[in-house]
């Protein structure tokens, strides 16, 4: 993490609280609270239709709630029409003007607030140094690249410093080589103005990337909040296992109280911090956990049916019975077993991480 | 190894590959003789001494040497340019609510303006002269009511031309403003109020400015096709009132002045094209067929952009002002009030006739007195009429059959190619749409009076292809656009040939397609009255022609029947275009 927010006294800089939109029968966003912090780098990660960007447009009152409060540095917001919230807002599609030059769309902002001329030409200036477009101003948004145009719009919203900047998956236009680009991009601005930003992504590798801490959604609510670290190590939920890197999930169940967990591919022991509760669940294993050879937690068997070479790593895939697959991340050096080969691959008792 | 080097030779023989530009040669041969050439020639006859042979001008002479020319010439101008200015200022907002409509909404909604728009110019003038009457509907609202107690003059004057030109119009100007709005990004006026601008400042700085090319091209379209009226002035506007393509109808009809009436057609065309020229000046040609508007730069952009800050300022207040006076949800209803009253301006007068059809009065009295269908009994009774009706119907059929097929090639040649020409051949199949209609007749009089063509179908026929070619175009452009052409390679990979392709995809696939242009083909030769009056001659009318002969000599209700047929006829047909056009 590159910094630390502030202490639990201080107010929070964006409080949602029980906000929720509904369309007729259609539940776009559950009722949801969340508190983002002055400075922090929050991520809203899901799959598409999870409900990130409708909470995204709520807060920014593009859309009206349903019910709930959005409060903005201790002052209720929910009412207040969206060019008076002091919001900043980076599209998906950048949604530059096509009609003005580089330099208008970011003095844009900054002429709606009725700054005198000198101050909105020193400021579009700084603003285009810091994303190193200063000799494109007087360019059209067509005339420059996809990346080009990403950094204009991120101008136009670093310009007038709103006390929160939304991104609306600002990197998804992009190729990977360039979003890679952008990320440390973003990273840089955001640390360089201290700014709260909200980030919506699809992207887990952005997110982990990029955030301080990360809002999981899926189903219109959020299913697990906090750290990328927490997150990958311990998710909570079979689906933020999965939604977040590799996994290995083995479904299966279990008496309340018990130290180990039956599935289909074998009786594993559960982690000693799990408290198991109810009748069943599952146990995820990440792929750089899973060896060759039997260990502690447990052990499957299976037939290698692909290995592919990514370069640091070598990722081995195994089908188990029922058509089931586990996937194992080899370190370079480690012995790399053959197509078709019978493999065991074990994990160590507590690597292994007891999830609904 | 002889075998191996026959094919060699044959190979090397073979056409070079057909670029598929060819494939719009038929269309632009056709338009070529057809409409460029008897325009031309019109333009040249002008400034030749009929007598001698020799260059001259004294025809525009005669035009200069009294004052009632140029007078009929300012009054032409003037009347097209407020039709263009009062079509704009009411048709935007109602362009502007459609717009913002989902688009399985706007699609129905659309029918509103549509109907109108295909509606025949003869049926809508009827209807106008019969609400704005001496004993129209109006006056004997009016009068009933006691709010008058002498009839309102509403007709023969300046009000009632301006009335028909614009309900004629506004059609037309919803219509080609918008494509453009629609196709306007929404998130730029939400990321305009995310910056901070109110939602005034975001409609005048950023969707206003991003619809102005569409706003122009519609104020360019409505301003030449206004041009070239005659038949709103002939019978809602009096003496005064006299445009310049009645005018012409009077040189050629009654004075039987041929180079006159070509001096005048070639007036009216000059000033189309100045105005064409103009707006190219401003705001560059290609914006009419949807290509990327220029954006100037310099002293008149900024100072563009200043007027729209200003405005943006201006109705921000008034905006507030109103919210403060009327509450936020009033003013919330103010542009679906206004758009619905404005559909009801396009479509009521027309609906009136109906009723009228069914009258069983003498007279054109509304409300009718009685209902009967003598009428209609009267129209199917009169062979005068069927023969009309029928040879309508032929001529449509046929000249549907040609405009699809030209149509239908120019598009598909459009489409495939990549050249830089492929907008400039746009552009000139959409030439007739654009070109006065009263132009085109004139000169297509003098084609076929040499060619023998005068009073025939094949004549008429010819005329309202040459009308109907934009229509198909641009219908099946629309199509091909969407069409996915590597759905043409996957089959020519599998071994169809180019023909195979065709009849075996690409037709299939664009069926709606083809049967909406077959359509709007068919709606605009069977309202067709311009090239009618001057080629068909004689008795061999059409159901326009009849009507406008009748309208001249007297008003009755057999007129008011007919106008039924003729609505319900061209309805249906729009109805049914519109459903094929929509399932492509």
């Amino acid at each position: 993490m590159t910094m630390n927010a502030p202490g639990g006294e201080a107010p929070p800089k964006l409080l949602v609280e029980g906000l929720c939109k509904r369309y007729g029968a259609t539940t776009a966003l559950d009722p949801t609270s969340l508190a983002v912090r002055e400075g922090e780098f929050l991520t809203l990660l899901g799959p598409s239709g999870s409900g990130k960007t409708t909470l995204l447009q709520l807060i920014c009152g593009l859309v009206d709630a349903t019910e709930g409060r959005v409060v903005i540095d201790g002052r209720d917001q929910s009412r207040m029409p969206v060019h008076q919230r002091d919001i900043g807002l980076v599209f998906q599609h950048y949604a530059l003007f096509p009609h003005l030059t580089v330099a208008e769309n970011i003095a844009f902002p900054l002429k709606m607030r009725g700054r005198p001329s000198a101050e909105v030409a020193k400021r579009v200036d700084a603003a285009l140094g810091m994303v190193h477009l200063g000799h494109l101003a007087a360019r059209f948004p067509r005339e420059l690249s996809g990346g080009q145009q990403q950094r204009v719009a991120l101008a136009r919203c670093f310009v007038y410093q709103p006390s929160i900047i939304l991104m609306d998956e600002p990197l998804g236009a992009l190729d990977k080589k360039l979003r890679e680009h952008m990320q440390i991009e973003i990273k840089r601005l955001h640390r360089e103005s201290g700014a709260t930003i909200v980030y919506v992504t699809h992207d887990q590798e952005e997110a982990l990337a990029l955030s301080d801490r990360i809002c999981l959604m899926n189903h219109a609510r959020i299913e697990q909040l906090g750290s990328p670290r927490e997150i990958y190590e311990r998710p909570r939920t079979a689906f933020a296992a999965d939604f977040i890197g590799i996994s290995n999930i083995f479904r299966g169940t279990f008496a309340t109280g018990a130290s180990r967990i039956e599935t289909p591919h074998g009786s594993f022991a559960l982690p000693s911090d799990a408290t198991p509760v109810g009748e069943g669940g599952a146990l995820v294993v990440r792929p750089e956990h899973l060896r060759l050879g039997a260990a502690d937690g447990g052990h499957v068997t299976g037939i290698v049916a692909e290995i592919v070479y990514a370069g640091s790593e070598t990722r081995v895939i195994a089908t188990l019975s029922e058509g089931a697959t586990v996937t194992l991340r080899l370190q370079q050096g480690e012995t790399v077993p053959e197509l078709g080969q019978q493999i065991v691959a074990g994990w160590p008792r507590d690597k292994a991480v007891l999830v609904s | 190894m002889s075998q191996a080097a026959a094919t060699g030779f044959f190979s090397a023989l073979r056409l070079p590959r057909l670029s598929a530009l060819w494939l719009a040669a038929p269309g632009l041969i056709f338009l070529a003789v057809f409409f460029v050439y008897p325009v031309a020639q019109l333009l040249g006859l002008s400034i030749v001494d009929p007598a001698k042979g020799d260059l001259s001008i004294a025809t525009y002479q005669r035009i200069a040497a009294t004052d009632v020319y140029l007078r009929v010439l300012g009054i032409t101008f003037k009347i097209a340019g407020n039709t263009a200015l009062i079509s704009l200022l009411i048709g935007y907002p109602l362009a502007y609510w459609l717009a913002r409509m989902p688009e399985f909404f706007r699609g129905r909604m659309l029918l509103f303006v549509m109907v109108p728009f295909w509606t025949s110019y003869l049926v809508k003038t009827f209807a106008w002269m019969i609400v704005l009457g001496r004993s129209g509907v109006i006056n004997n609202l009016l009068m009933g009511t006691g709010v008058v107690d002498q009839p309102l003059p509403l007709l023969h004057n300046e009000f009632g031309v301006m009335v028909g030109m614009v309900h004629a119009m506004v059609p037309l100007a919803v219509m080609t403003m918008l494509p453009v709005m629609i196709g306007i990004d929404r998130r730029l006026v939400q990321a305009a109020q995310t910056l901070g601008a109110s939602p005034a400042h975001a409609f005048w700085l950023v969707y206003f400015k991003l619809s102005l090319p569409g706003v122009t091209a519609a104020g360019l379209l409505v301003f030449i096709s206004s041009l070239g009226f005659f038949i709103v002035p002939a019978f809602l506007g009096g003496r005064r009132e006299t445009m310049l393509a009645q005018l012409i109808i009077t040189q050629v009809q009654e004075l039987l002045n041929w180079p006159f009436a070509g001096a005048l057609a070639a007036m009216m065309l000059a000033a189309a094209l100045l105005a064409c020229w103009i707006y190219d000046r401003l705001f560059g040609i290609s914006s009419i067929s949807g290509g990327a508007a220029q954006e100037s730069r310099g002293l008149v952009r900024n100072a563009g952009l200043a007027i729209l800050a200003g405005l943006a300022t201006a109705s921000a207040m008034l905006a507030r002002l109103f919210r403060s006076l009327f509450g936020r949800a009033a003013c919330a209803l103010a542009l679906p009030v206004f758009a619905w009253i404005l559909i009801g301006f396009l479509v009521l007068p027309t609906l009136l006739v109906i009723p009228l059809g069914f009258t069983s009065s003498q007279f054109l009295d509304f409300p009718p007195p009685g209902y009967s269908l003598r009428w209609f009994q009267t129209y199917l009774d009169s062979p005068l009429w069927l023969q009309a009706t029928l040879r309508s119907f032929l001529v449509a059929f046929a000249t549907a059959l040609l405009a699809t097929c030209i149509g239908g090639f120019a598009a598909l040649a459009l489409a495939n190619s990549r050249t830089r020409w492929g907008g400039l051949i746009f552009a000139f199949f959409l030439a007739p749409m654009i070109v006065p209609r009263i132009v085109i007749a004139v000169g297509m009089f003098y084609l076929f009076a040499r060619l023998g063509l005068i009073a025939t179908d094949l004549g008429l026929v010819i005329g309202h292809t040459v009308l109907a070619i934009p229509f198909a175009v641009v219908t099946l452009s629309a199509v091909l656009k969407t069409y996915d052409q590597r759905l043409d390679q996957a089959a020519a990979t599998l071994g169809a040939n180019r023909f195979r392709t065709l009849t075996a995809v690409t037709v299939p696939l664009v069926k709606g397609g083809l049967i909406a242009a077959f359509l709007f083909s068919f709606i605009t030769s069977f309202d067709e009255l311009t090239i009618a009056i001057f080629v068909s001659g004689g008795i061999k009318t059409t159901l326009p022609k009849q009507m406008w002969d009748d309208m001249i000599l007297q008003l009755n209700p057999t007129l008011a029947a007919v106008s039924v047929v003729v609505f319900i006829v061209v309805t249906a047909l729009l109805l049914i275009a519109e459903r094929f056009r929509r399932s492509t």
